[in-house]
C-alpha cells in the first residue's frame, strides 16, 4: 500500500459512521449518569441497601467509570483505535508517567505511615 | 514550508514520506501528551490538599466559614446538578464536532456549519457554567486565597477553563473559515487539529469531574 | 510580509544580510547560531557570577561581597548556567545538526523555531534586567519554600525568578516539541530510526523530558506565584500548605532536567569518539536504550535530592533503590564509550581532547553522585560542598566539556573555518587543570563540613587552603575562556583563513557531505541514505575521499518566509507575564492581546 494513502495510517478499512459516534455520546451519558447516581447514593446514605455496598466502593467504582468515559473519548472520537499506533504511544506514555506522579505524590502526602 | 528539489516533499501539511503521518497531527498529539503531565500535577495538588483547609467552605461538609467578618457555620458549596449538565454539554460537544469533522471530511457544508456552530455553543455554555458557578462560590464566601479548597479548586478548574476558553476560540476561527468556504476536504486537517484538542479538554474534565465534584 | 522567493544560492543577495533578516530568520542554522552567539555571552555571565563568588571565598570572613549580593551571585549563577548557558547551548546543536544529520532542510514548524528563540532572549534579558535595579533572584536556583514566600522574600527578587523561569519554559516547551516532531516525521528516505546518528537520538529523548518535565515546573511556578501575588498558602504553613509540595513538584521537574542537561552531551561525544577513533560506536543498540531507559527512570529518582526532610523510611528506601538503579544503564554508556575508543586508530585533536576529558570527568562525578544514593551517606553530603563538587564534575567536567567539544568538532561546518588546533589544546589544558583544581578539593571541603550557599566562613575549620585553591582553579577556568574567545577571533580573522573543507575530520554523518558553512536549503537534493554512519559508507564505497560537494544555485527550491511574527507573539507573552509583577491587570490585558494579535496574523501568514 503507498505510504501516501490515508489508508496507510489506520488500522481498519471502515470508518466510524455517525451512528457509531451517536451511540458513543449516549453511553458516554449513561456513564456519566451512574457516577453521578453512585454519588448521591453514597452522600444520602440511601437506598441502604445500595448505600452498603457502593459507600465504601465509590471512589473504585469512579475510577472505572471514568476510565471507560476517558478510553470511549480516546479510541473513537480521537480516533486512536482506527490511527497509527504511535499517536496512542505519545498518549499513553504520559498518561502512565502522570498516573505514577499522581499516586506518588498522594503517598508521600498520606499521614499514614506504612512503618514505624 | 519546503521542497526539494527532487521531489520530496516536507511540508507540514502533507504526510511524512517517511512515516505517513501528518505533521502537524503529530505535533498536536505531541503537545497533548505533555499537557498530560501539567494538569496531572494541578489534580495531584488538588488531592494532596484535599481535606487539609484550615476554614470552610468545603466542598460538601459542612464547616466555619467567614463570612461578613463573622465565624458562621456554612454547608457545602457544590451544587452537583449544574455541573452535572455542564458536564454532559461538554460530553456531547465532542460528540459534535466529531460529526462536524464528518462533515468537513466528506464535503458536507451544512453538516460541517451546523455541527460546528453546535461545538461551539457547548463550549460557550460550559464557560459560562463555570463563570456563574465561580461568581455564585465567591458570594458564598469561597475566595482564591481563602482556604487551600479554594486555591487549588480554583487553579485547576480555572486552568481547565482557560484550556475550554482557547478551544472556544480556536474552533470558532475554524468555523468562520468554514462559512467563508475556506474548509473543503482537502483542509480537513485544520478542523480534526482543533478537534483533537477539545476531546483532550474534555477528557481532563472526565478526570476533573468525579475526582473534584463526586469525591468526598 | 515578502512573499518573493529569494535566490538561495547567492547568501550575500539583499534579504541574506543585515540586522533585519536575522530578526526575520526561519532558517534553523541561523537560528542555532542566534542560540549560539546568546547562549555564550550568559555562559560568560555565569561565568563572571562564579568568579565574584570564588573571589569572596579567597579568604575566611571575606568582606568583598555583601551576603545579600552573594546570594544573588549564586543564585543566578546556577540559574544563568542552566537555563542560559548549558540548555540553549545544547539547543544550538539541536538547531544547526538535527536537520543535517537526518537529511531535512528545516525542522517541521520554522516560526515556531524562530518564536522559541526570541522567548528565550527576552527571558534571558528580562532575568538579568533584575541585577540593574538591585534585585536578582536570591534565594537559590531552585527556590525553595516558604523562604521564597512574599514573607520572607518582600522584594522583587524571586518574581524576576518565577516570571523569567515561566517565560523560559515557554521556549523550551515549543522547541521541544518542534525538535521531537522534526526527528519522527522529517527524516530523509532510508534514515530509519536506528540508522539516526547517535546525536539525533540522545536528542528525541531529552525533547521527550522537556515536554514532560517543564509542566511539572510551570505548576510549581505558578503555585509561587499565586502565593506571592494573591496570597494564597499553596507553600505557606500558615494557611495550610506545605513547603514541600515546592520540593517534590520542582524536583519532578528538576531530576529529568539534569538528564535534560546531560543527554545532550552523551550525543555529541558519541559523535567524537567514533570520527577520532576511526571505528563506529561501541553498542549503537545498547546506546539507545539505556539513554531512553536512564530518561524514563529519571522521573523516579526526584526524592533523593530531599532525603533530609523526613519522608520515612519507606519513601528514602525507594528512591535509593531508583537512584542506585539509574546508574546502571548510565554504567552501560560509559563502557560503551570506552569500547568504541580501545583498539582504535586515534587522532588526537582537540574535539578528542574535550570528548576524552568528558568520559573521564563524567566517571568521577558519576561516583559522586551514586554516593548521594545512600540516604544516611547523604544525610551528611546534602548542603555541603560536597554536592557541589558532584553537579560541578557532571554538569561541567560532562555538559561544558562536551558542548566545546562540539565546538570545536562542529566549528569548521557552521562557519567554513577551522579554529586552530593547537590553541585548542591550550584551552583544553587550562581547562582541565581548571576545572579539577577548582572541583576537586570540594568532595573533601564537603567531608569536612563546609555547607553550601554561606558567604564566608571562619579561619581555623580547615577550610582554607581548599577555598583558596580552588579560587585559583577557577581563575584558570576564566582564563581557558579568554583563550577560546581568542581562538575564535583569531581563527575567524587571521589571513589567509583555514577555509574548511565539507569534511575537514573525515567524519560519518550527513552534514558532512554538504559545503562549510551550508547552503540555505541544506541538501541539493534530498539524500537517500541505505547505512548507519552513511558518509563512511559512501566513502569506503568510492574507494577514498568523497569529492568536494559544489555550491549549486537552489534554483526552484522552496523555503519558508522569513516572518516577524514569532517576535511579536514573543514579545507579547514578555508583556503579559510582566503583568504579574509590575502594572498589573493593564499589562496581562495588553500582553494577551500582543500575543493572540501577534498568533493569529502568523497562523494566516502566507507561508510561501
Amino acid at each position: 500500500m503507498d505510504l501516501m494513502d490515508p489508508r496507510a495510517v489506520h488500522k481498519e478499512r471502515t470508518h466510524p459512521t455517525a451512528g457509531l459516534y451517536l451511540r458513543v455520546a449516549v453511553v458516554l451519558f449513561v456513564l456519566t449518569a451512574l457516577e453521578v447516581y453512585a454519588f448521591e447514593v453514597s452522600r444520602r446514605g440511601s437506598p441502604a441497601g445500595l448505600a452498603a455496598i457502593v459507600s465504601p466502593l465509590i471512589i473504585p467504582i469512579l475510577v472505572v467509570l471514568s476510565a471507560a468515559k476517558f478510553a470511549l473519548v480516546a479510541m473513537f472520537y480521537m480516533h486512536l483505535k482506527q490511527d497509527a499506533t504511535i499517536f496512542s504511544g505519545l498518549f499513553v506514555l504520559p498518561l502512565i508517567i502522570a498516573i505514577v506522579l499522581v499516586m506518588a505524590l498522594i503517598m508521600l502526602f498520606s499521614v499514614v505511615h506504612l512503618m514505624p | 514550508m519546503a521542497h526539494a528539489h527532487a521531489g520530496t516533499i516536507h511540508h507540514a501539511e502533507q504526510p511524512s514520506a517517511h512515516t505517513g503521518l501528518e505533521t502537524r497531527k503529530l505535533a498536536i498529539w505531541t503537545f497533548i501528551g505533555s499537557e498530560c503531565l501539567f494538569f496531572a500535577s494541578l489534580i495531584s495538588t488538588y488531592l494532596v490538599y484535599k481535606g487539609k483547609s484550615l476554614i470552610g467552605p468545603l466542598p460538601h461538609e459542612s464547616s466555619q466559614c467567614m463570612l461578613h467578618g463573622r465565624l458562621q457555620e456554612c454547608e457545602g458549596i457544590f451544587e452537583i446538578s449544574l455541573v452535572t449538565v455542564g458536564t454532559a454539554v461538554l460530553l456531547f460537544s465532542s460528540f459534535f464536532v466529531v460529526m462536524a469533522l464528518n462533515g468537513a471530511q466528506t464535503g458536507n457544508r451544512r453538516r460541517l456549519i451546523g455541527w460546528l456552530t453546535a461545538t461551539v455553543l457547548g463550549g460557550l455554555f460550559f464557560v459560562g457554567m463555570q463563570v456563574y458557578e465561580f461568581t455564585h462560590f465567591f458570594h458564598k464566601g469561597l475566595g482564591y486565597t481563602t482556604n487551600l479548597f479554594g486555591s487549588t479548586f480554583y487553579t485547576l478548574t480555572g486552568f481547565h477553563g482557560t484550556h475550554v476558553t482557547i478551544g472556544v476560540i480556536w474552533l470558532a476561527t475554524v468555523l468562520v473559515l468554514a462559512i467563508r468556504g475556506k474548509l473543503p476536504p482537502e483542509k480537513a486537517l485544520n478542523l480534526e487539529l482543533a478537534a483533537l484538542y477539545w476531546h483532550f479538554v474534555d477528557v481532563v474534565w472526565i478526570v476533573i469531574f468525579p475526582t473534584v465534584y463526586l469525591m468526598r | 510580509m515578502a512573499t518573493s522567493v529569494l535566490d538561495h544560492s547567492d547568501s550575500t543577495a539583499p534579504g541574506h544580510t543585515g540586522l533585519w533578516s536575522w530578526i526575520t530568520t526561519v532558517d534553523h542554522k541561523r537560528i542555532g547560531i542566534l542560540y549560539g552567539a546568546t547562549a555564550f555571552l550568559f555562559f560568560l555571565i555565569g561565568g563572571l557570577e562564579a568568579l565574584l563568588i570564588r573571589w569572596q571565598l579567597a579568604r575566611p570572613e571575606n568582606d568583598f561581597l555583601s551576603p545579600e549580593l552573594y546570594n544573588q551571585l549564586f543564585t543566578m549563577h546556577g540559574t544563568t548556567m542552566i537555563f542560559l548557558g548549558v540548555m540553549p547551548l545544547s539547543a544550538m546543536f539541536f538547531n544547526f545538526l538535527i536537520p543535517l544529520m537526518i537529511g531535512a532542510r528545516d525542522v517541521a514548524f520554522p516560526r515556531l523555531n524562530a518564536f522559541s528563540y526570541w522567548v528565550f532572549l527576552l527571558g534571558g534579558l528580562f532575568l538579568n534586567f533584575s541585577f540593574l535595579i538591585n534585585a536578582a533572584p536570591n534565594a537559590g536556583w531552585f527556590g525553595y519554600a516558604n523562604l521564597t514566600s512574599r514573607q520572607y522574600s518582600p522584594g522583587l527578587n524571586i518574581d524576576f525568578w518565577v516570571i523569567g523561569l515561566q517565560i523560559l519554559g515557554v521556549a523550551s516547551i515549543a522547541a521541544a516539541l518542534n525538535f521531537f516532531v522534526t526527528i519522527v516525521n522529517l527524516r530523509a528516505p532510508g534514515m530509519r530510526l536506528m540508522r539516526m546518528p547517535m546525536f539525533v537520538w540522545m536528542s528525541l529523548i531529552t525533547q521527550m523530558l522537556l515536554l514532560l518535565a517543564f509542566p511539572v515546573i510551570t505548576v510549581a511556578l505558578v503555585f509561587l506565584m499565586a502565593d506571592r501575588t494573591f496570597g494564597s498558602s499553596f507553600y505557606t504553613p500558615g494557611g495550610g500548605g506545605d513547603p514541600t509540595l515546592w520540593q517534590h513538584l520542582f524536583w519532578i521537574f528538576g531530576h529529568p532536567e539534569v538528564y535534560i542537561l546531560i543527554l545532550p552531551a552523551f550525543g555529541i561525544v558519541s559523535e567524537i569518539l567514533p570520527v577520532f577513533s576511526r571505528k563506529p560506536l561501541f553498542g549503537y543498540a545498547a546506546m539507545v536504550f539505556s539513554g531512553a531507559f536512564i530518561a524514563f527512570l529519571g522521573f523516579g529518582v526526584w526524592s533523593h535530592h530531599m532525603f533530609s526532610t523526613g519522608m520515612g523510611p519507606v519513601a528514602d528506601s525507594v528512591f535509593s533503590l531508583t537512584t542506585m538503579l539509574i546508574a546502571v544503564p548510565t554504567g552501560v554508556k560509559i563502557f560503551n564509550w570506552i569500547g568504541t575508543v580501545w583498539g582504535g586508530s586515534l587522532r588526537l585533536k582537540t574535539p578528542m581532547y574535550f570528548a576524552l576529558g568528558f568520559v573521564a570527568m563524567f566517571i568521577i562525578g558519576g561516583l559522586s553522585g551514586v554516593m548521594h544514593s545512600s540516604p544516611p551517606a547523604d544525610l551528611q553530603q546534602t548542603d555541603t560542598y560536597f554536592v557541589v563538587a558532584h553537579f560541578h564534575y557532571v554538569l561541567f567536567g560532562g555538559s561544558i566539556f562536551a558542548l566545546i567539544a562540539g565546538a570545536y568538532f562542529w566549528f569548521p561546518k557552521m562557519f567554513g573555518v577551522l579554529l586552530d588546533d593547537r590553541i585548542g589544546k591550550l584551552q583544553f589544558w587550562l581547562t582541565f587543570v581548571g576545572m579539577n583544581l577548582t572541583f576537586f578539593p570540594m568532595h573533601f571541603l564537603g567531608l569536612h563540613g563546609m555547607p553550601r550557599r554561606v558567604y564566608t566562613y571562619p579561619s581555623g575549620l580547615g577550610f582554607d587552603l581548599m577555598n583558596l585553591t580552588q579560587t585559583i582553579g577557577s581563575l584558570i577556568l576564566g582564563l581557558s575562556f579568554l583563550v577560546m574567545l581568542y581562538n575564535i577571533w583569531k581563527s575567524v580573522r587571521e589571513q589567509p583563513r583555514r577555509i574548511a573543507p565539507a569534511d575537514p575530520w573525515d567524519a560519518a554523518t550527513l552534514e558532512w557531505s554538504i559545503p562549510s558553512p551550508p547552503q540555505e536549503f541544506n541538501f541539493a537534493e534530498i539524500p537517500t541514505v541505505e547505512h548507519r554512519d552513511e558518509l563512511w559508507w559512501r566513502k569506503r564505497k568510492a574507494g577514498g575521499p568523497l569529492p568536494e560537494p559544489a555550491r549549486v544555485s537552489g534554483k526552484g527550491i522552496h523555503l519558508p518566509n522569513p516572518s516577524y511574527w514569532p517576535l511579536v507573539t514573543a514579545v507579547g507573552i514578555l508583556v503579559f507575564m510582566t503583568g504579574f509583577m509590575a502594572g498589573g491587570v493593564v499589562l496581562n490585558l495588553a500582553g494577551a492581546a500582543i500575543l493572540f494579535f501577534g498568533a493569529f496574523r502568523w497562523a494566516f501568514e502566507p507561508t510561501g
